[in-house]
């Protein structure tokens, strides 16, 4: 963090819910008094195509959007979506991953390849990564739509308020919309916050 | 329903630009919305649309948009038109007339300018217009001066009779930020139309004197712009550099350079050049910051001040904090060594067609046909031109499929000769400026194989409705246009007016291959809806079964993202080559059940685990 700032960047694929979740992190710290900006570059991304969204919170946030070197945190919700962006986390910073691989068209003719071990390359540029497998967890708890808030339960302590500020907006949110899916949602947090710490791949050497 | 629309005075709200814009609408009391889709813009009147206060429609294209506007302002309400960047080329017939006639009840012009070409074929700089216009810009740079600006338009519209551009950019448009919702509605009652012919004839006779009027309403706004709160003074201790700038630029320079003295237009068109003056007379080294085109720096140096910009800044493309560090440290005498970040080398990720895309049919019959000349247009279509189709070989801007492919047909070279032509254009493209391309070329009597891809949907923008869907704005029932009698209308034979069902990939190329060899127009009509719509229904997976799969590959050319390749195998044929198999697999969480991969298939290795029906629901195309 710099000048109080918290950079977030959340990134994907169009459609699985990258742009939600970067929302329910920006109007958490809008509730919790933060100035507030989220922005993403995602035109065409419904069609398959990449997503970053950007959520800066702190005392006053001018520009929206995160630079290269600058992201505190960055949550990938596809191995090498994660790596795509490693550029933008600081060296400090930490990696948040999704062990999820969605191969593209274009790897999957062979005109590219996927890369081999994006978590070990995340993990082997000297960062915090913590990697699991959103997708197994949210499937024990039966329904695959959770994964969005396994991933925020997984960054939730390594956000400038408390977890339970993340969770209680979470849930309260789903219990006025969606009352069926609270409880489950709960879970999936919990489970999301304790894979977050339990999944460490790396951590950075103690200075 | 949408929180803002109930949103209580004093309260705080994370809003996108284009959310703000909709609620500043309501309150300035705006009675008619009018716009047509368009990334970063779309959103403005899909949030107008939820304020049942406000007549909000989807007009047939921007200029249309314009019109309906104009026609409500005349009447005395307050009206707003917004549309993306180059769709202010299309309506400015439009509002380069009004702008010399004036208007009654406010007009507010919001453009949204796709900085970066986030989605658009080209990157330009809406500012202009307001010079070549006569009309005054506001530019917001986040939000809550979004909200304000909008406001402050209408009641400037008002005072000065004239139509007022608010300039967005994507940057502002789509960036959530927190908004203080100040106030409520106050409803304007229209006065009615007031007939004037000599005010709203723009005849020679009747234009020549609204001149001066106008040249006179310019003056007045430039004396206006030195004196508005909107163009302010941000004090700052660093005098080395002092930075005039507008729009979502402020924001990355305030970021940059906290220190340093800024003086933010707000009010950017007329530029207010004495406060410009005396601000540079207190700094240094004055250097403009503003994204895309030097225009203000132009402007600055026409006064006569000594300007820095786009000499050290990009002149395209987004700035950032990122971008203005390197480029303006060393005015400062400070050197600037860019800061080694972390790397990583990732395979690129284009978007794609859907699975089950009614697109996907024509461009598999496109990429197997030799010897077309394809033209594109605007759309989710556009993507044909990528991998595996490679079947698109123009796109310009919005309808230029059919009057270019036509210009190509009657301009043939000597290696276009057995080439056929196509044309490529989407249901909601046609409407808005493909019709008169038809028009064109059957008058003329061209010779081009038209695909209309009636999707049923204005696709990219996130599946809007046209007048092609039978549906308005708001989802309620619509008349729809019926595209073969409308193409039979403009004189294309009836005869050569093809409806067809996409997924049936042999018929598919059957039609085009029957069609291209014809002398005359023809036009093929897609049938499918867009699969992202509710018009969609989804039906039970397909899977391959591997023992049958012989490794063709064909189903893969099909482009479906639910298809990837399983593995890869060498054979060696009978003639002694070696050919490479690729064997199939389909995701069942992507499939949608279309069947389209299941016509490629010779060996019939592609199924349905449990069969339960080979009867595919086709939307009734009343």
């Amino acid at each position: 963090m710099r000048d109080g700032i918290t950079n977030i960047l959340v990134v994907g694929i169009g459609g699985q819910g990258v742009m939600t979740a970067a929302e329910m992190l920006a109007r958490t710290a809008l509730n919790q008094g933060y100035d507030v900006k989220k922005t993403e570059v995602a035109g065409m991304a419904q069609r398959g195509g990449v997503v970053s969204s950007h959520v800066r919170f702190g005392p006053k946030v001018y520009s929206p959007q995160i630079d290269p070197g600058e992201a505190d945190l960055l949550v990938g919700f596809e191995a090498a979506e994660s790596l795509r962006w490693l550029p933008y986390l600081r060296p400090t910073g930490v990696a948040m991953v999704n062990t999820l691989r969605l191969l593209p068209p274009v790897v999957s003719a062979g005109l590219y390849d996927y890369p081999a071990d994006p978590i070990g390359d995340l993990a082997a540029s000297g960062i915090e990564v913590h990697a699991f497998d959103a997708g197994a967890i949210a499937g024990e708890l039966g329904n695959a739509k959770l994964v969005n808030t396994i991933m925020l339960g997984a960054i939730s302590d390594y956000l400038p308020f408390p977890a339970e500020i993340l969770k209680t907006s979470i849930v309260e949110g789903f219990r006025a919309h969606k009352p069926k899916l609270a409880d489950i949602n709960a879970m999936a947090f919990d489970a999301g916050r304790e894979a977050g710490h339990a999944k460490t791949v790396s951590r950075r050497p103690a200075a | 329903m949408n929180a803002v629309v109930h949103a209580q005075v004093e309260s705080r709200h994370l809003l996108s630009g284009n959310e703000a814009v909709a609620r500043a609408a309501w309150e300035a009391g705006v009675r008619v919305a009018a716009a047509y889709p368009g990334t970063p813009a779309t959103e403005i009147l899909e949030n107008i649309a939820l304020y049942p206060d406000i007549y909000s429609e989807w007009s047939v294209n921007e200029k249309v948009a314009v019109e309906v506007a104009i026609g409500a302002s005349l009447a005395g309400s307050r009206a707003l038109a917004a549309m993306k960047h180059v769709g202010m080329n299309v309506a400015s017939d439009a509002f380069m007339t009004q702008s010399l006639a004036g208007v009654v009840g406010g007009l507010v012009i919001v453009v949204a300018d796709d900085v970066g070409l986030s989605s658009s074929q080209n990157e330009q700089d809406s500012r202009y217009w307001g010079r070549f216009g006569h009309m005054p810009i506001l530019e917001p740079a986040d939000s809550q001066e979004a909200y304000e600006m909008v406001k402050r338009a209408f009641a400037l519209s008002e005072e000065y009779e004239t139509p007022v551009i608010v300039r967005m950019t994507t940057r502002v448009c789509h960036v959530k930020a927190m908004v203080t919702v100040e106030g409520q509605r106050i409803e304007r009652r229209a006065a009615g139309f007031q007939k004037n012919p000599q005010r709203w004839v723009m005849t020679p006779a009747n234009a020549k004197p609204r001149l001066p009027v106008m040249h006179e309403r310019d003056r007045q706004f430039r004396e206006l712009s030195e004196t508005t709160d909107l163009n302010t003074v941000f004090s700052g201790d660093d005098r080395r550099i002092g930075f005039v700038t507008s729009g979502p630029a402020f924001m990355h320079v305030r970021e940059t350079f906290p220190g340093a003295p800024v003086l933010k237009l707000g009010f950017s068109c007329p530029p207010p050049l004495e406060k410009i003056r005396a601000f540079a007379g207190q700094v240094d080294t004055l250097v403009v910051v503003e994204e895309t085109e030097p225009l203000l720096e132009t402007e600055i140096r026409a006064a006569g001040l000594a300007v820095r910009g786009k000499d050290v800044l990009p002149r395209f493309g987004e700035l950032a904090p990122s971008v203005l560090r390197p480029a303006i440290k060393p005015l400062l005498g400070e050197p600037y060594q860019v800061p080694k970040h972390l790397r990583a080398d990732v395979f690129p990720r284009p978007p794609t067609m859907c699975a089950s895309c009614p697109h996907l049919g024509p461009y598999f019959a496109l990429s197997h046909i030799r010897n077309l000349n394809i033209i594109g247009d605007i759309g989710c279509y556009t993507l044909g031109a990528g991998h595996p189709w490679n079947a698109l070989d123009t796109c310009t801007c919005m309808g230029a499929s059919l009057g270019m492919a036509h210009g190509m047909d009657k301009g043939r070279g000597e290696s276009d000769e057995k080439k056929s032509i196509v044309a490529v254009i989407g249901d909601s493209t046609f409407l808005h400026m493909g019709m008169q391309g038809l028009l064109n070329m059957i008058y003329n009597r061209g010779n081009v194989t038209v695909l209309l891809l009636d999707n049923r949907s204005v696709g990219m923008t996130g599946g809007q409705e046209n007048p092609g869907t039978g549906q308005d704005l708001h989802g309620l029932p619509a008349p729809r246009v019926d595209f073969a009698k409308l193409a039979e209308a403009l004189g294309v034979r009836p005869e050569r007016i093809r409806m067809v069902d996409p997924y049936e990939l042999p018929t598919m190329v059957k039609l085009v291959r029957e069609e291209i060899k014809m002398e005359e127009p023809s036009v093929i009509i897609t049938n499918r809806p867009c699969s992202l719509t509710d018009r969609f229904e989804s039906l039970q997976p397909y899977a391959v079964i591997d023992d049958r799969c012989t490794g063709c590959g064909n189903c893969i050319d099909l482009g479906c993202p639910a298809i990837s390749v399983a593995r890869r195998e060498t054979a060696i044929a009978k003639s002694g080559k070696s050919k490479e198999l690729v064997f199939a697999r389909i995701d069942p969480n992507t499939c949608t059940g279309c069947h389209m991969c299941v016509e490629t298939c010779a060996p019939d290795a592609i199924v349905q685990p449990q069969p339960q029906s080979r009867v595919i629901r086709i939307q009734p195309h009343a």
